[in-house]
């Protein structure tokens, strides 16, 4: 069933597919977040905006990645662009969602007290409200990156430069369905997808001590 | 130097402040939030603002560091007017507690403490210094609680909290919006009596915000009784509040129990009080016995070597011969000092089902007695006078 001497002949190929994965994911996420959190701040400070914001994101989203790809080729050629500009979009409606509830959600007592205790507006906006965001913008990153890393795989119908696993998922469904290759880009994605999910559910506790303190008073 | 604003209190003026939160949509039909109110908060002494829910109350109080700018009017800080400084720098210069609270609930209760200083850049191990010294000072163990977050705290501990952190930069003037509101009335109480403790030695200038008629009568020097519209009613030492409500208003408000509310603007050190038979555990019964018998009061108050009251003994229990033990003594009356209100002390004597109070000083020492008697006399009309004089010696006007 499975083909253990293509598999051996294979392994340096599944470790650079890996990397690429691993990179053109996190390329993704990094960039998708770096714009997010511009459009968060912007429409969390001018809340007429917020709206016209989200809106945009949701209809990026609803584009189809095929037909997203035929339409870059175009422009941007075979380049890494290409591959990243569907991946950055997808992220947006997600992230800029979080960011946007992460700050909503602090408390209007806070935002008082931190006035009243003579803040100013940007000390308030980084030492109070976005670290009472990060719970939820580390929601959104880690679901960010999970579908980002499910994303990568249709990159390789762009190019075989691209795909990451995904191009042993299309290559050997190409080759009349050689199932040992399929295998060998869908086990290694779907495990970097789990153990992404994971290391975000470390991160945010490791990051925020006093939510799970919380965590550990609700339950006592 | 932060140190040198230590035991500096402002002076606080509203001049015909008025705040209306008219705007295109709210026009000017909308009552004013606050209309026309003056008056002068002396340097050092508490201010209560008291009125219904709604009467611009929190309004009044958040113009002072500028979270609301009024329509018109002029509020001054030692002389000079709030509009014309910097709002940031102000309200580092201001202590702002509010009944939510508003702790940081991603910080220690230390960094919460030492939000100031820190704002104000002062070195970090003072910073901590300060913040652990201000823990204490509100009764909270600074091992124990600076490295806990918000979450980990009950209702009261946050309360405490948040008075440490107004407190930290050591601010000429507080500002307070019910600060006891949020926690239940055994807690409330507690709260009160160490703030009034704390302010005895810290002398701040605070403007207090509260609903509760009682709570202003036993937090104030000065209370302003506002009425709905912004309007001040009267401003006046509480017992003349109590005494003479300048409106009908005001005496609704203050409420029909005027005379009982009374009991809670004495202070058991402003009564004179009565002696008693006592002896020390050791003395001899027999003299003790004699002098117990020819006071019309039955019992013989047991104190230890140094003057602590260790019980009471019924006259017919003294043995004729042989020493006092310290066994005879039984459970005792409530313990009172010079600074529990006649309200407290008259509550705690029918909580213990007794007639009389113990009275001591700050080492325990017997003082003397106070009997429900006395207290009731105190009550009587021909007794306001001094009442009421007594009652306002501590406040200026
Ligand atoms: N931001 C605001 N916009 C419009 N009206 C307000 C605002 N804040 C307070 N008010 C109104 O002003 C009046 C006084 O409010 P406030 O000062 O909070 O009263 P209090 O603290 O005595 O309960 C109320 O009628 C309230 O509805
Ligand atoms: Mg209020």
């Amino acid at each position: 069933m499975i083909d253990w001497v293509w598999l051996a002949g294979h392994l340096d190929a599944i470790v650079y597919r890996t990397w690429q994965h691993v990179y053109l994911a996190a390329l993704g996420v990094a960039i998708g977040f770096a714009i997010s959190f511009v459009l968060a701040l912007v429409a969390a400070r001018y809340r007429l905006l917020y709206s016209p914001i989200s809106a945009l994101a949701g209809i990026l989203y609803t584009i189809p990645s095929l037909a997203l790809f035929a339409a870059l080729i175009s422009i941007t050629g075979f380049s890494v662009v290409t591959a990243e500009v569907p991946l950055v979009m997808y992220t947006l409606v997600i992230l800029v969602r979080n960011i946007v509830a992460g700050l909503d959600g602090v408390p209007a007592e806070v935002l008082e007290a931190a006035d009243g205790m003579g803040y100013t507006r940007r000390q308030r906006l980084w030492r109070v409200e976005l670290p009472l965001a990060v719970p939820l913008i580390v929601a959104g990153l880690r679901l960010a990156t999970v579908s980002t890393i499910g994303l990568v795989t249709i990159t390789a119908t762009i190019s075989d430069a691209f795909g990451g696993l995904g191009y042993f998922i299309l290559d050997g469904y190409h080759r009349l369905t050689f199932l040992t290759e399929m295998y060998a880009g869908a086990l290694p994605s779907i495990l970097l997808a789990l153990g992404a999910d994971l290391l975000f559910v470390r991160v945010q506790r490791r990051v925020t001590p006093w939510a799970q303190a919380r965590a550990l008073e609700a339950s006592s | 130097m932060p140190e040198q604003a230590a035991h500096r209190a402002a002076i606080v003026e509203y001049q015909h402040v008025s705040k209306s939160y008219a705007t295109a949509k709210l026009p000017r039909s909308a009552p004013g939030a606050v209309n026309d109110l003056s008056l002068t908060v002396p340097a050092g002494k508490i201010c209560v603002l008291v009125g219904p829910s709604g009467c611009g109350k929190t309004t009044s109080l958040k113009m002072v560091n500028r979270l609301i700018e009024p329509t018109s009017g002029r509020i001054l800080i030692d002389g000079a007017d709030v509009a014309g400084r910097d709002a940031t720098e102000l309200r580092r210069e201001i202590g702002y507690v509010i009944q939510q609270v508003g702790l940081f609930p991603h910080q220690t209760v230390g960094a919460n403490v030492a939000v100031v200083p820190r704002l104000l850049g002062w070195p970090a191990a003072r910073q901590r210094e300060r913040a652990e010294e201000l823990l204490a000072l509100v009764g909270l163990d600074p091992a124990l609680y600076r490295d806990r977050f918000p979450a980990q705290l009950s209702g009261g501990e946050r309360q405490r909290v948040g008075v440490a952190r107004a407190l930290a930069a050591d601010p000429p003037l507080m500002l307070m919006d019910e600060p006891f509101g949020a926690v239940d009335p055994i807690v409330r109480e507690r709260l009160q009596n160490e703030f009034l403790r704390l302010q005895a030695e810290l002398a701040k200038t605070i403007l207090f915000v509260t609903h509760d008629i009682d709570e202003a009568i036993k937090m104030g020097d000065l209370v302003a009784v506002m009425q709905a519209g912004g309007h001040l009613e009267q401003f006046a030492p509480p017992a003349e509040i109590l005494a003479a409500p300048a409106s009908e208003f005001v005496a609704d408000f203050v409420g029909a129990d005027r005379g009982l509310k009374r009991l809670s603007l004495t202070r058991v050190g402003e009564m004179a009080l009565q002696p008693v038979v006592t002896a020390r555990a050791g003395d001899p019964a027999g003299e003790a016995r004699a002098r117990t018998f020819a006071d019309p009061f039955p019992y013989l108050l047991l104190l230890d070597p140094s003057d602590r009251p260790l019980g009471w003994v019924n006259q017919r229990h003294i043995p004729g011969t042989g020493t006092l033990a310290r066994s005879l003594a039984t459970p005792m009356s409530p313990l009172l000092d010079r600074r529990t209100t006649l309200k407290d002390a008259l509550s705690m004597m029918l909580d213990a089902d007794v007639q009389t109070g113990i009275v001591v000083d700050r080492a325990g020492r017997l003082r003397g007695v106070l009997t429900v008697e006395a207290i009731a006399a105190a009550l009587r009309p021909s007794a306001d006078p001094e009442v009421i004089a007594a009652g306002t010696s501590g406040a200026g006007s």
